[in-house]
């Protein structure tokens, strides 16, 4: 466990040494802080003109946070993850990791861990929004939609950035590891749920398959095993890719 | 400590070690001698458990490198080649991270010590992509000795240092070499002369010879060799001294020098003295010509590489 802690410290101070990772930081805390003011203000222009309907205007609630927080999160992870094991490939300091007394499994799953750190650090500064919500508003805001909110963004955060490690790990080109994690994130995001628009028989499989089928779930409030079980199985899934990938590289 | 038998490893359809077997014992500083792509780094790399091997079995401390890996890598330190670094992180913080993934208890210090042990205490807080090449390559072998490990496997350890540099690099592998067993590559024949007990050549994925620098050369010569070296013309001595009885053969050496050999044990050295002096030569020098580990290596790989073409 302590291998994982240390191969996972070091990735995340990595990360506030490198543009990238500002960047990243930058783009989600910007687009966020920018819908943010302008879901106030407009609660604020619907106040005093009073609504169109006469009726009482109603209070911003943050249900504009999971889609778009998570749909930042989908374009840049994989640049969070794209140097994660491919610049180890590439300049071979690969050689002394796997020659240390450390499983690849650790290896890996220390990698992602840096990864998730760094996001959950991201999502622990995106707090102040609906601190600060919840504070303008009496009774405010709807508590358990925030909840699911932040657990869909922890879910998919989990799921994507260990599919990122994984493909990560296949390459020794960190460009390559990035578009090809891309095209992944925007085949499971978009087009594996075009073919239930279209079949019969079998929708129900493309739909489960889809990200979005799952986010969709969640930020209605509600938590179902399913889409839990959808989210840690990607994750498993690309850290068993991730570890399967450096074995097969010492084998060759 | 380190025991290899029938070692094989295919790369695809490329055999790059075949049927290799050695032993090196503790308190042991064994070098591994061989031109370029002649399995060394391929041999280490398996002892190292960074690949398994295709076939034979080899053990480290003890430990199979195939199926007890992790022992054997808590045990080994290793320094590979190209000495792979973390550019963007300090000298001390590297060794640190290092020292934390062997589980070592107050791995700050453990850092600072090693660094103090290669000669770089001063540059601790530098980033290693500032560093040159040799003092990174310190670095790297600080970093193989963070664990004191009971077996040092070290890729070409003196390369790219500066003379000044390889003395010490040099007398750090042998006061390390008295307790452990250290294994290293080179390609400099005058190091593996200096610092290594016994030494492996090894050409083409086998070894074609093992034994101490010392033995190779008595072994490998099969005949002593004299220089004579007199006044003046030397017109005529050859013929001279292929008539006294011993000597197996009689060449002039480039710098005007004759050079004539005989089997072990038969000291002609007292009559071919006696016969220079009395036909009237003056005799001005007579010293042994050694064959020279570079000799020998030239020898055995062209030996080999002969055999090879049959």
């Amino acid at each position: 466990m302590r291998n994982i802690w240390t191969i996972a410290r070091r990735e995340y101070n990595h990360y506030f040494a490198s543009p990238i990772a500002y960047v990243v930081a930058f783009v989600i805390l910007l687009t966020l802080g920018f819908i943010f003011g302008l879901v106030v203000y407009g609660a604020f222009q619907a106040a005093i003109s009073g609504g169109f309907g006469g009726g009482a205007p109603a209070a911003p609630g943050i249900d504009w946070m999971g889609s778009t927080f998570n749909f930042l999160l989908m374009l840049t992870i994989p640049a969070l993850t794209m140097r994660l094991v491919s610049d180890e490939n590439r300049t071979g300091t690969m050689e002394l990791l796997l020659t240390a007394p450390i499983r690849d499994w650790e290896l890996i799953l220390g990698k992602w861990l840096g990864g998730f750190l760094f996001v959950l650090t991201i999502l622990a500064i995106t707090l102040v929004y609906p601190i600060i919500l919840n504070s303008l508003e009496t009774p405010g805001i709807d508590q358990r939609l925030m909840m699911v909110t932040y657990l869909s963004v922890i879910l998919l955060s989990g799921a994507y950035l260990a599919l990122g490690v994984g493909i990560s790990s296949i390459f020794s080109n960190q460009i390559a590891a990035m578009f090809a994690t891309l095209g992944l994130f925007i085949f499971l995001w978009w087009l594996i749920g075009f073919p239930a628009n279209y079949l019969q028989n079998g929708a129900d499989v493309f739909n489960y398959l889809s990200t979005t089928t799952h986010l969709n779930s969640l930020y209605n409030g509600t938590i179902n095993l399913s889409d839990i079980v959808y989210f840690l199985s990607l994750t498993a899934l690309g850290l068993f890719t991730g570890t399967a990938a450096i074995e097969t590289r010492r084998w060759n | 400590m380190i025991r290899v038998e029938g070692l094989t490893k295919d790369y695809g359809a490329r055999r790059a070690l075949s049927d290799l077997s050695f032993e090196a014992g503790q308190g042991e500083i064994v070098g591994f001698l061989g031109p370029n792509g002649a399995g060394k780094t391929t041999t280490m790399r398996i002892l190292t458990c960074y690949m398994p091997p295709t076939d034979g079995s080899a053990t480290v401390a003890g430990y199979d490198v195939v199926t007890e890996s992790l022992e054997v890598r808590k045990r080994v330190g290793y320094m590979p080649e190209t000495v792979p670094l973390y550019t963007d992180m300090t000298a001390l913080d590297y060794l640190k991270f290092m020292a934390d993934l062997r589980q070592i208890p107050d791995s700050r210090e453990r850092a600072f010590e090693t660094l103090e042990m290669v000669g770089l205490e001063s540059r601790a807080n530098s980033f290693i992509g500032s560093l040159s090449k040799g003092m990174r390559q310190r670095v790297g072998l600080a970093q193989a000795l963070i664990h004191q490990p009971e077996v040092l496997i070290l890729d070409e350890p003196t390369i790219g240092l500066d003379p000044s540099q390889v003395v010490e690099v040099r007398n750090i592998i042998r006061e390390i070499g008295k307790q452990r067993t250290v294994l290293l590559s080179t390609h400099i024949l005058s190091e593996a002369q200096q610092i290594c007990d016994r030494v492996l050549i090894i050409n083409k994925g086998k070894i074609v010879a093992e034994d101490t620098p010392e033995n190779l050369q008595a072994r490998l010569v099969g005949s002593e060799r004299v220089a004579l070296r007199v006044r003046g013309d030397s017109d005529g001595l050859s013929k001279l001294l292929l008539k006294i009885k011993g000597i197996q053969s009689v060449n002039n050496a480039p710098d005007g020098s004759v050079e004539f050999q005989f089997a072990p044990g038969q000291d002609v050295r007292p009559q071919v003295a006696k016969t220079v002096v009395n036909s009237g030569y003056e005799l001005l020098e007579m010293r042994p010509v050694g064959m020279s580990l570079e000799e020998i290596f030239l020898e055995l790989t062209r030996e080999d590489a002969h055999r090879g073409k049959k």
